[in-house]
């Protein structure tokens, strides 16, 4: 007897077919609706409040109502400017050792230890940055809030580096290698300028994704509503400006809270769009 | 001064510094030996490489001469790209590889404790299967790569090298308008060529190659094999091929090796008419392999 035919059978399979398919399509909506509820949340009421003073002002004190978060948007950027400083040598490095030198048993442990660092709640680098920054310092300051940050990229950035490169194939690193040319310099300006872009990407992913963070600030950059330009000072950055906004009784703080939540949103957006534009060509290394 | 300066005083001697293989000026080129030399290119001794627990060459011993094309034949994991690779020291990238016996290039031990892998290569240039363009580069940079990552500052002498070496590939008259085009615009076969121009700008003094063409097309074969046979006049060339038409087309000089072993060397014209082993002969007639 061949296949049964018959059309009951036939169609309780296109049944299940089509059940499948709207189940697996509402579990991807659902994936992306909170990104869309946010969104539309902080549009809806951040929006108003997202004008020329925004960019330009300090904070008003208690009872003043407009006023800006123009402290809080340049400290997030020097706050990643620091943290990027410090973190992105040691990360892109550490990724060249894993993918280019670097034993594989002693890989397996960094490795292992990089995921684990990844995974560690993000307070965990405020307390210890505190510990490690702060007590000797005897201050907050812009440079433990760029430590905590750092800490965070770090793995992050190594693990990634080491992806992108050893998707670079090996014949570059023999040809290289059988032009006489040395090790180092095979790593440095054939394999990872091969890279070079998945690398960047990797970094400003990293840059994006610390630069919402506002657990590892709370102990160490600390937040303030004035100017700040020395380092070794408290300085304002907009998640923590958000939180200590939001966390006030008044009005006019949580209209502005929102309208920093809507522009924290829309730069971390324009990193996350801005590395698709830059990798659209050729993410890759072709082969 | 103190005696503590002087030489004689010093409690330990001078930390030995890393002796190079001693050649002549990188620049400009100088052909090794002479036309009337008649010592051998390459001198390859009781050549026994491991990796790991697997014995890959077996006591190999063969003589190559200088300015001719030696081709390595045989069939699919015999041995045959190991032993070219040991010839510019590319199979230590493997970690597990270890070697005994002995390889001379011009009368010098490549395999000495005091010389660098790094100078051997420079000297004894290698050519891939795949043709392999670094893809950030240029054509006119991949030309240069090698003399630039290697120190070489000087414009003037890298446009010249460049323009030597794409010549001498066959390729100059075929990019010369558009250098600065990606290396990977190029075709399969204008792709090979330039990595043979690429290694040919370091100057070597050996060519290794790994069956560079079967890759490519009939056409872009042809070319390469005229392009062989053009730089015998001043390199030592081994090839490695599967192709048994294109070792008795380009070669002087066939080794066979099977299963590890060199099991006949001699010249082309004799290995493929009359050879002095069975296996040679069923192999190179087609009964196997």
């Amino acid at each position: 007897m061949g296949p049964r035919m018959n059309t009951a059978y036939h169609r309780w399979r296109k049944f299940k077919n089509a059940l499948m398919q709207i189940i697996t399509c509402v579990c991807a909506l659902l994936v992306i609706a909170p990104l869309g509820l946010v969104f539309y949340h902080l549009l809806k009421s951040g929006f108003g409040s997202v004008n020329w003073d925004f960019f330009t002002q300090l904070p008003k004190p208690v009872g003043e109502s407009g006023g800006g978060m123009a402290n809080a948007i340049v400290g997030t950027f020097e706050l990643l400017a620091l943290a990027a400083l410090m973190g992105v040598p040691v990360g892109v490095l550490g990724g060249i050792y894993l993918s280019e030198y670097g034993s594989s048993r002693l890989n397996w442990w960094i490795r292992l230890c990089a995921d684990v660092l990844n995974g560690v709640p993000s307070i965990i680098w405020g307390m210890l940055v505190y510990a490690l920054v702060v007590l000797p310092m005897h201050s907050y300051s812009a440079w433990a809030g760029g430590v905590a940050l750092a800490m965070m990229m770090i793995p992050l950035i190594m693990r990634t580096t080491e992806e992108v490169l050893l998707l670079v194939p090996g014949g570059f690193r023999e040809a290289a290698l059988a032009l006489g040319i040395a090790r180092w310099r095979t790593s440095l300006q054939i394999v990872v300028r091969t890279a070079l872009k998945g690398i960047v990407t990797g970094v400003l992913l990293a840059l994006a994704r610390v630069g919402g963070e506002t657990a590892p600030l709370l102990f160490t950059a600390l937040g303030n509503r004035f100017w700040n330009h020395r380092l070794s000072d408290p300085i304002a950055a907009l998640p923590l400006q958000i939180f200590t906004s939001a966390n006030s009784p008044y009005k006019d703080w949580h209209r502005q809270a929102w309208a920093g939540a809507l522009v924290l949103l829309l730069l971390i957006a324009i990193i996350n769009v801005g590395v698709r534009f830059l990798t659209r060509d050729r993410f890759s290394p072709r082969t | 001064m103190t005696s503590k300066n002087q030489p004689v005083a010093s409690p330990q001697p001078p930390s030995p510094r890393p002796v190079t293989l001693p050649r002549q000026a990188l620049l400009p080129a100088k052909a090794p030996g002479g036309p009337e030399t008649t010592i051998p290119a390459l001198t390859i001794r009781d050549l026994s490489i491991f990796f790991g627990n697997n014995q890959v060459l077996k006591r190999v011993s063969l003589d190559i001469p200088a300015r001719a094309v030696s081709a390595i034949i045989g069939p699919s994991g015999c041995g045959k790209s190991t032993l070219l690779r040991a010839l510019n020291r590319m199979h230590e990238l493997v970690p597990s590889a270890r070697m005994e016996g002995h390889i001379r290039l011009f009368g010098q031990d490549i395999y000495g404790p005091e010389i660098e892998p790094v100078i051997v290569r420079r000297r004894v240039g290698m050519v891939f299967q795949k043709s392999n363009p670094f893809p950030t580069m240029s054509i006119a940079e991949n030309a240069t790569v090698g003399l630039r990552l290697n120190g070489v500052r000087n414009r003037a002498m890298l446009a010249e090298q460049m323009e030597r070496s794409l010549g001498m590939a066959a390729l100059w008259d075929e990019v010369k308008d558009r250098l600065d085009a990606p290396a990977l615009s190029l075709s399969g076969g204008q792709q090979q060529r330039l990595c043979i121009a690429r290694a040919l700008a370091v100057q070597p003094e050996v060519l290794l190659m790994d069956e560079p063409a079967s890759a490519l097309d009939p056409l872009a074969t042809a070319k390469i094999e005229d392009l062989i046979l053009e730089l015998k006049k001043e390199y030592t060339i081994v090839i490695v091929t599967h192709n048994m038409q294109q070792a008795a087309r380009v070669s002087d000089f066939t080794a066979f090796l099977y299963l590890g072993e060199l099991v006949e060397y001699g010249a082309t014209s004799k290995i493929f008419t009359h050879p002095a082993k069975r296996q040679t002969e069923d192999y190179v007639t087609g009964r196997f392999g």
